[in-house]
């Protein structure tokens, strides 16, 4: 491990299991699970405890350290010099798993199906772009904007839905734009984030490969996973795109009155996607896309901004559910916050966390007073 | 599979059981330097029924059972010394009440302090609590079952005197409710007028029960509040210093701190002085006051404030302090421990000395601390010393310094604070032979298994 040398220096003194105002535990595996072993200083114990070969590769160490949705919340809340490198540290770890092959099945299951056919879904490529039939979206061919829709926005119905929407919106707002369709691959970033970091890398060069022939430069896209990807791992291997998250564009033709909405009449509360946020301090430009519809009122969840609690989708529990089931999943304690507001629609910019808390509103039964829904969706029901 | 397992599944639910070597590697130890000692089973419980059916599970097979909130006294009193059950009570983290005329709140036995602050701030922004300076996560029954602190220990005295009612389970499995909610749907009095039957708990170090729910006073939140450094350099005068600004009754804590690094702190003691108020004016005189107070050591040139900088402010003014927990990084290790002694704030010039001898001596890095309690009645000596976990040989000597610095304090006449076992027998070893036999009946008498943290308080 590159940052092995830093593994002991953690006092697992629990500021990371928090937000900066503590209201609740903010370390989705540790809200779930409640052993201290399962938040970010267990974690650095115990791989302090592996590394020096006190305890043993295990099933439970797997699954311990894959239950990690990668949110981000101990890096900022850690009060230590080295917490830059905690997610590093992770990953680290997870990839030792791989090397070891120690994975948990459904990690190992889902890496497969990425590598087999270029989507944790075992999708058959082809069917990638159906998503678009009828939108009047068309295949990238020298557009100025590649949209990037990644495999949820391709294969899940929600996350097609707001594939849609999206490229809808930014259509109707005149931005010339296309997609790759069947010839669109996984991003990797989540394959990452569990540790594969040769498949990884085999992705984004494939990826960066394929942008390259097409001679793409700026790229728009629908999954903040993608998106954090492109802009900082992709950047690292070469690839010279320019990269936006579709809320920073929308955001922008607020700005420029390119998006002239009549109004909404509604209570929201907008939810940070991990990726967006925490990775990359994108706070306002959902929130100005929000403010900028008259008649809506934005109510903010008591975590909010870098203090967001997860939906549980990150890290790759999206595809493997390690995470788990029950009161105390990240998605179902979110959604329970969110009705707290008062909110009558909860916003996403994210298609893993718009699945995640659909399914959520209707497990806590709360999905008759109030609805999951994208940003760019709820621009259209503005117009 | 195992009986024992097989039973606390039944009690909690398979996921929040664990016999696996990872929790059973983390749960011996805690972050100090107390030699690790494993558990055989680690629960998280989510209700006091469960609670009490584990310890009666544990009493029928005299399983030694040990409750955690989240370990961070440092000195071993979770590490499970006989094996047994640790249990997590982190989940049980519900404020259950909080009576805003009558000013307490009641929370479950895990709820942390932070939990606790974040809760008030946004609902009952005219009140707070006595937070200790310890990360948020450490639990509101942890604190004051070892007589704990916190920012208005100076006004009103230690954290478990602020408790205004237990529910415990007791050793043997039953659920006893101690002060006014014994008898009452209030929570406003641990004990008096009645007997105070807190005393068999408060300070016992969880080993004549498990606290799943506590009550607990609530104090006015001024609007505003400020910081004040005053700096000397000769030990000799802290005592008077501190005499001085506790008379006014003006302030609300007072701490003393003296560390080698950074370099601009060392050679100083630092009086660090809080006041409040709900009108700027009223914070202003209340500073007036103090000045005025200490202008004869600004004269004598004895002693000065210091220059509070900007950016340094919110460090000063962050409740709980996060620069506390980053004393363990100082060698790059990753650990701290200290010893508390409650001792008589005029020995405080000897404390200082010693503490920078043992850094010396044994070749560690120091932090001294002293909180002022009740108005000037005692203080805590925090003696803390870092430590690199990688390297043994300075986490051994890191661990002599400390056993020397808590038989300093002792022969001082000091009593120990949150003592780990072997503060413990040198505890024991100075306590009059009939208050050790009344310790031995109470605790033979509430636990006649010796099922509860056993190893602690342990009198032969």
């Amino acid at each position: 491990m590159q940052h092995a040398d830093i593994v002991h220096r953690c006092f697992r003194c629990g500021y990371c299991k928090f937000p900066l105002e503590y209201q609740d535990f903010n370390c989705p595996p540790y809200r779930q699970y409640g052993f201290d072993t399962y938040a970010a200083g267990g974690r650095m114990w115990l791989m302090n405890a592996w590394l020096n070969k006190e305890i043993k590769t295990s099933e439970r160490l797997a699954h311990i350290l894959y239950t990690c949705v990668a949110c981000g919340n101990c890096k900022e809340q850690c009060v230590y010099k080295f917490k830059d490198f905690l997610l590093d540290i992770f990953i680290e770890a997870k990839s030792e798993m791989v090397l070891e092959g120690m994975v948990p099945p459904p990690v190992r299951d889902l890496f497969k199906a990425v590598s087999l056919s270029g989507n944790p879904y075992k999708a058959p490529q082809e069917e990638r772009g159906r998503w678009a039939e009828g939108t009047g979206i068309q295949e990238y061919a020298g557009q100025e904007y590649l949209f990037y829709v990644g495999c949820a926005g391709s294969f899940d119905e929600i996350g097609q839905k707001m594939a849609r929407s999206v490229g809808a919106l930014l259509v109707e707002a005149g931005l010339s734009l296309g997609i790759m369709g069947p010839d669109e691959t996984c991003d990797g970033n989540d394959v990452k984030a569990m540790g594969e970091t040769w498949l990884f890398k085999e992705l984004a060069k494939n990826n960066i490969s394929k942008f390259n022939e097409r001679r793409i430069k700026r790229v728009i896209t629908l999954d903040p996973h993608a998106f954090n990807a492109f802009r900082h791992d992709y950047a690292q291997l070469g690839s010279l795109i320019e990269t936006w998250h579709y809320s920073e564009i929308l955001a922008g033709l607020v700005k420029e009155k390119a998006l002239p909405v009549t109004g909404l009449k509604a209570k929201v509360t907008y939810h940070d996607p991990c990726y967006l946020g925490r990775y990359n301090q994108i706070y306002n430009a959902p929130r100005q896309v929000l403010r900028s519809i008259p008649g809506l009122e934005l109510v903010e969840m008591e975590r909010n901004g870098v203090n967001s609690f997860c939906c549980g989708g990150g890290g790759g529990n999206f595809f493997t559910d390690l995470l788990g089931v029950g009161e105390d999943s990240a998605a179902r304690v979110r959604v329970r916050e969110a009705r707290e507001t008062g909110a009558d629609i909860l916003a996403v910019a994210c298609p893993l966390c718009a699945r995640m808390l659909t399914d959520a509103l209707k497990a806590e039964e709360l999905d008759s007073d109030m609805e999951v829904v994208d940003i760019a969706e709820i621009v259209r029901r503005a117009r | 599979m195992d009986r024992i397992l097989t039973a606390l599944q039944e009690i909690v639910g398979e996921r929040y059981v664990s016999n696996q070597p990872e929790e059973l590697w983390f749960y011996s130890r805690d972050p100090g330097l107390t030699h690790p000692q494993p558990p055989d089973y680690v629960v998280v419980p989510k209700t006091p029924e469960q609670v009490q059916r584990i310890v009666q599970l544990a009493n029928e097979n005299k399983v030694a059972v040990v409750p955690m909130g989240n370990g961070m006294a440092l000195t071993g009193l979770v590490v499970p010394r006989r094996g047994g059950i640790v249990i997590d009570m982190k989940r049980m983290n519900r404020i259950l009440e909080v009576n805003e005329k009558a000013r307490y709140v009641v929370v479950e036995g895990g709820t942390s302090q932070g939990m606790l602050k974040a809760h008030l701030e946004r609902h009952y922004p005219h009140l707070r609590h006595s937070i200790p300076d310890a990360p948020p996560v450490t639990t509101i029954a942890a604190n004051v079952a070892l007589h704990g602190q916190g920012r208005l220990t100076q006004q009103y005295g230690f954290n478990s005197d602020m408790v205004t009612g237990l529910e415990v389970v007791l050793p043997t499995g039953e659920i006893c409710h101690i002060g006014s909610c014994c008898m009452s749907p209030y929570w406003f009095s641990k004990g008096p007028t009645m007997p105070d039957l807190s005393g068999l708990f408060l300070g016992w170090l969880g080993t004549t029960g498990i606290f799943t729910k506590v009550g607990l006073k609530l104090y006015p939140r001024k609007k505003f509040r400020d910081v004040d450094v005053f700096v000397t350099d000769r030990d000799d005068l802290v005592h008077d210093i501190v005499l001085k600004v506790t008379h006014t009754e003006m302030i609300e804590d007072l701490t003393i701190w003296f560390q080698p690094k950074p370099l601009m702190f060392k050679g100083n003691n630092h009086i660090t002085i809080y006041t409040t108020g709900d009108t700027e004016e009223e914070i202003e005189f209340k500073r007036r006051l103090l000045w005025k107070t200490l202008q004869e050591y600004i004269d004598s040139k004895d002693g000065g404030f210091m220059s509070i900088v900007p950016a340094m402010k919110p460090t000063f003014m962050e409740m709980p302090q996060r620069g506390i927990a980053a004393f363990a990084d100082v060698p790059k290790g990753g650990g701290f421990e200290y010893s508390g002694p409650i001792t008589l704030i005029e020995q405080f010039p000897l404390f200082a000395r010693k503490i920078k001898e043992l850094g010396a001596k044994y070749q560690v890095v120091y932090a001294g601390t002293a909180r002022v309690i009740d108005v000037g009645h005692v203080m805590m000596m925090g003696i803390s010393y870092a430590f690199n976990r990688a390297d043994p040989d300075m986490m051994e000597r890191a661990r002599r310094a400390l056993h020397e610095a808590a038989e300093y304090s002792m022969e001082l006449g000091g009593i120990p604070w949150k003592p780990n076992v072997e503060e413990q027998k040198l505890a024991m070893e100075k306590i009059e032979p009939n208050t050790l036999k009344l310790m031995k009946m109470v605790k033979d008498n509430l636990d006649p298994n010796g099922i509860m943290n056993p190893g602690n308080w342990e009198v032969r």
